[in-house]
């Protein structure tokens, strides 16, 4: 089982991950992929407590509007070298405008939350031996960037 | 040059001290050796044959004596004393203990150096022309536009796991391209419209490797407010669509051919639609700001030609050649741009010892105002050295080895360091550069023979440009065997065009014969001053094949 965390601490995961391949009824209390959400938008809405995931070639410009009503958007990153999930994030953030909890789910790995949450994802299901001090601490490690991101919309030459 | 404010340092800083840790969690065995892996990548950290490598950056090539002789330093206590100049204005320590690279990247971060992104699969290190800011041949300063560049790469969060490695150059010469921009992953060339505004032309999928391929043009001018905008617009299309099943097929290169051109610039035109004003478009202020690092130095106010440096000239032919061959016109009167040459038979090109790196940054701070500039064909230039002083630094370059006149001959050779270092590589590239070095050691015969580009690379990787070289060398592996496939008729230049290969490779020991068969083709062939490459052009390659595969009689 992986551990959950978010910009604060470990979380108890409430939402169970239904697999790429899902078919049946909307359960509460659930992540479904995003193929599934396509098929049953009306239903997936209307629950109220359930997500929805995208996978890394999926295409977030597909997704309705109405998906930033939704309580999480999980993005998947199949192996941690593919960096597509980072583009998805900020599509979701920025275009989507979708200010819920946004979840790094598959292979994520410690180093890479800094990045991820200036991406602009919240939460972070980890591999369960993770040291969540550590992981925390990780966050923190930089106190400047250059660059535009979600975390801070101006970039450091207009500030400087 | 640009100067570090305390943000500057303390983004590096932050940086060593992360690494520190990441590479104390992997000694304490608590980080994987496969995820230790891209992080120290992303700190230019590679595991070679022998022993680890360091690439460290050298924005655009840009580097001062104190950071020089920091180099030197290293290299002495961390090091075999030796450090080697590669082929995009990075500096390489080839033999370092991982567990002491935190401690050099500490060393170096104190003079404004970092190893940031120098390797993975990243935006690397933007490179330009070694000469900006000191011809007259040049539309604006194409530095300030880097250094911009480089602050937006350095650590983007969205882009440090792009498909595959990630490279800009930029060229602000109209009548030259010395940063090669054609074969990058992103070719900037800076223009004027007619309104006289700054902008970029913008050349996308250029690249050497497996598939050597020429940018293509999406965008004749981008206004230079737009150009981080632009720039993500493209990253952003390529990190979402870039092949990742592959990593041959993983450059943007493949993408813009699958895609071609025109439909990959309108995904790139509709992203970018979405960012153009947003808060990242770059403001005259900070444009303003990043130009005023890049003022003329304190230049003499001096006359062109003076009597001594004429009379130098007269006395001398060697120093002669040295002027025509190794140095350039500078933009200022009274001062010349000095190309200070690493390509001395028998030494790996790029190479320099501790001491020769100590003794360049001692002849930048008394003859060119403590600058050095890298060159993309593995020299350093001093750009701004005052004609009166030309012989004195002369003597002094010759005596250790740096005035080998044949800068652009034959023998100033690119080469990448080949099986005897790397990892990657199929064969040796230095043993063949020394045989041909050795074959052609008559410089009044090198300068006869005009400008000719001789590439080298140990593998398909091609470190060593091969396929842009008017000759090209590729070391291939047949059966066990070490071999070199020869092209000819690449250019990096104006007219950039790839080789094309000649036939069956060779075995080493027939290398040095078949550049001579291949010169003496050219020889044969040439009109009055032709240049190897336009007699290429004009009479094909079949004549070079017949002679070099001709059976013996």
């Amino acid at each position: 089982m992986p551990k959950l965390i978010n910009l604060t601490g470990d979380q108890a995961n409430t939402f169970e991950l239904l697999a790429k391949d899902y078919e049946g009824d909307v359960k509460a209390n659930t992540i479904v992929p995003m193929a599934f959400f396509m098929a049953n938008r009306e239903a997936v809405l209307n629950a109220g407590n359930v997500g929805i995931w995208i996978d890394s070639e999926e295409q977030p410009e597909e997704l309705p509007e109405t998906a930033k009503t939704l309580p999480v958007i999980a993005i998947n990153f199949p192996k941690f070298m593919d960096g597509r999930g980072y583009s998805i994030a900020r599509y979701a953030r920025e275009r989507l405008n979708f200010e819920g909890e946004l979840r790094a789910i598959g292979d994520v790995l410690l180093d890479q939350l800094s990045y991820l949450k200036r991406c602009g994802f919240n939460a972070f299901d980890m591999r369960d031996d993770v040291d969540t001090e550590l992981a925390l601490s990780s966050l923190g490690e930089f106190t400047e960037a250059y660059q535009a991101s979600n975390e801070q919309p101006t970039p450091l030459f207009r500030r400087r | 040059m640009y100067i570090y404010d305390e943000v500057d340092s303390r983004i590096v800083k932050e940086r060593v001290a992360q690494f520190q840790g990441q590479t104390d969690r992997y000694f304490a065995g608590t980080l994987a050796a496969d995820e230790y892996l891209p992080l120290r990548l992303q700190n230019g950290l590679y595991v070679q044959r022998h022993a680890p490598m360091l690439r460290v950056a050298i924005p655009y090539g840009m580097i001062n004596s104190t950071q020089l002789r920091k180099l030197a330093q290293l290299s002495r206590d961390f090091d075999k004393g030796y450090v080697h100049f590669t082929t995009r204005q990075n500096v390489q320590f080839n033999w370092p203990e991982i567990k002491d690279v935190p401690e050099m990247l500490r060393q170096l971060a104190d003079v404004e150096m970092h190893a940031i992104q120098t390797s993975g699969n990243c935006i690397r290190n933007t490179t330009t022309d070694q000469f900006a800011g000191v011809i007259d041949d040049e539309v604006v300063d194409p530095r300030p536009y880097c250094e911009i560049i480089r602050q937006w790469s350095t650590l983007h969060p969205e882009y440090a796991f792009l498909p595959r490695k990630f490279k800009i150059a930029v060229n602000a010469c109209p009548s030259a391209d010395r940063a090669a921009i054609a074969v990058h992953d992103i070719g900037l060339e800076i223009v004027k419209n007619a309104e006289g505004h700054v902008g970029f032309k913008v050349f996308v999928g250029g690249g050497l490797g497996r598939t050597p391929i020429i940018g293509s043009l999406i965008n004749d001018f981008v206004a230079e407010k737009d150009l981080l905008t632009y720039l993500e617009a493209i990253l952003r299309v390529y990190n979402r669509h870039g092949r990742r099943d592959n990593k041959y097929k993983a450059r943007i290169k493949i993408l813009v051919k699958a895609l071609t051109p025109a439909v990959f610039k309108e995904k790139v035109e509709a992203e970018w639609a979405f960012l153009k004003d947003s808060e990242n478009q770059l403001t005259e202020q900070e444009i303003s700001r990043v130009k005023a690092f890049f003022t003329a130095p304190a230049y003499e106010n001096l006359e062109r030609n003076c009597a001594e440096f004429v009379a130098a000239q007269e006395e001398s032919k060697g120093f002669a050649n040295w002027i025509k061959r190794c140095t350039n016109d500078h933009k200022v009167d009274g001062y010349r741009i000095v190309t200070l040459t690493l390509k001395k038979t028998g030494i790996p090109p790029g190479d320099a010892t501790d001491r020769q790196v100590d003794i360049v940054a001692d002849l930048a701070d008394r003859y060119s105002f403590g600058e050095v500039r890298v060159t993309h064909d593995q020299n350093l230039v001093l750009a701004d050295v005052r004609e009166d002083q030309l012989h004195a630094l002369w003597k002094e370059a010759q005596a250790v080895g740096f005035a080998t006149p044949n800068l652009g001959m034959l023998t100033d050779m690119i080469c990448c360091p080949g099986g005897d270092f790397c990892g990657l590589a199929n064969a040796k590239s230095i043993p063949v550069a020394e045989q041909i070095q050795l074959t052609f050691d008559n410089m009044d015969y090198l300068y006869d023979l005009g400008e000719i580009d001789l590439n080298i690379s140990g593998c398909m990787n091609a470190c060593g440009h091969h396929h842009v070289g008017n000759i090209g060398v590729l070391g291939v592996d047949k059966r066990g065997q070490e071999f070199y496939q020869v092209s000819l008729g690449g250019d990096s230049g104006r007219d950039a065009s790839i080789g094309k290969i000649l036939g069956p490779s060779f075995a080493r020991a027939d290398m040095p014969n078949v550049i001579t068969k291949l010169i003496d083709v050219f020889v044969e062939n040439r009109s009055e001053d032709e240049l190897f490459i336009d007699t290429y052009r004009r009479i094909g390659m079949d004549p070079f094949k017949e002679r070099v595969y001709a059976k013996a009689d």
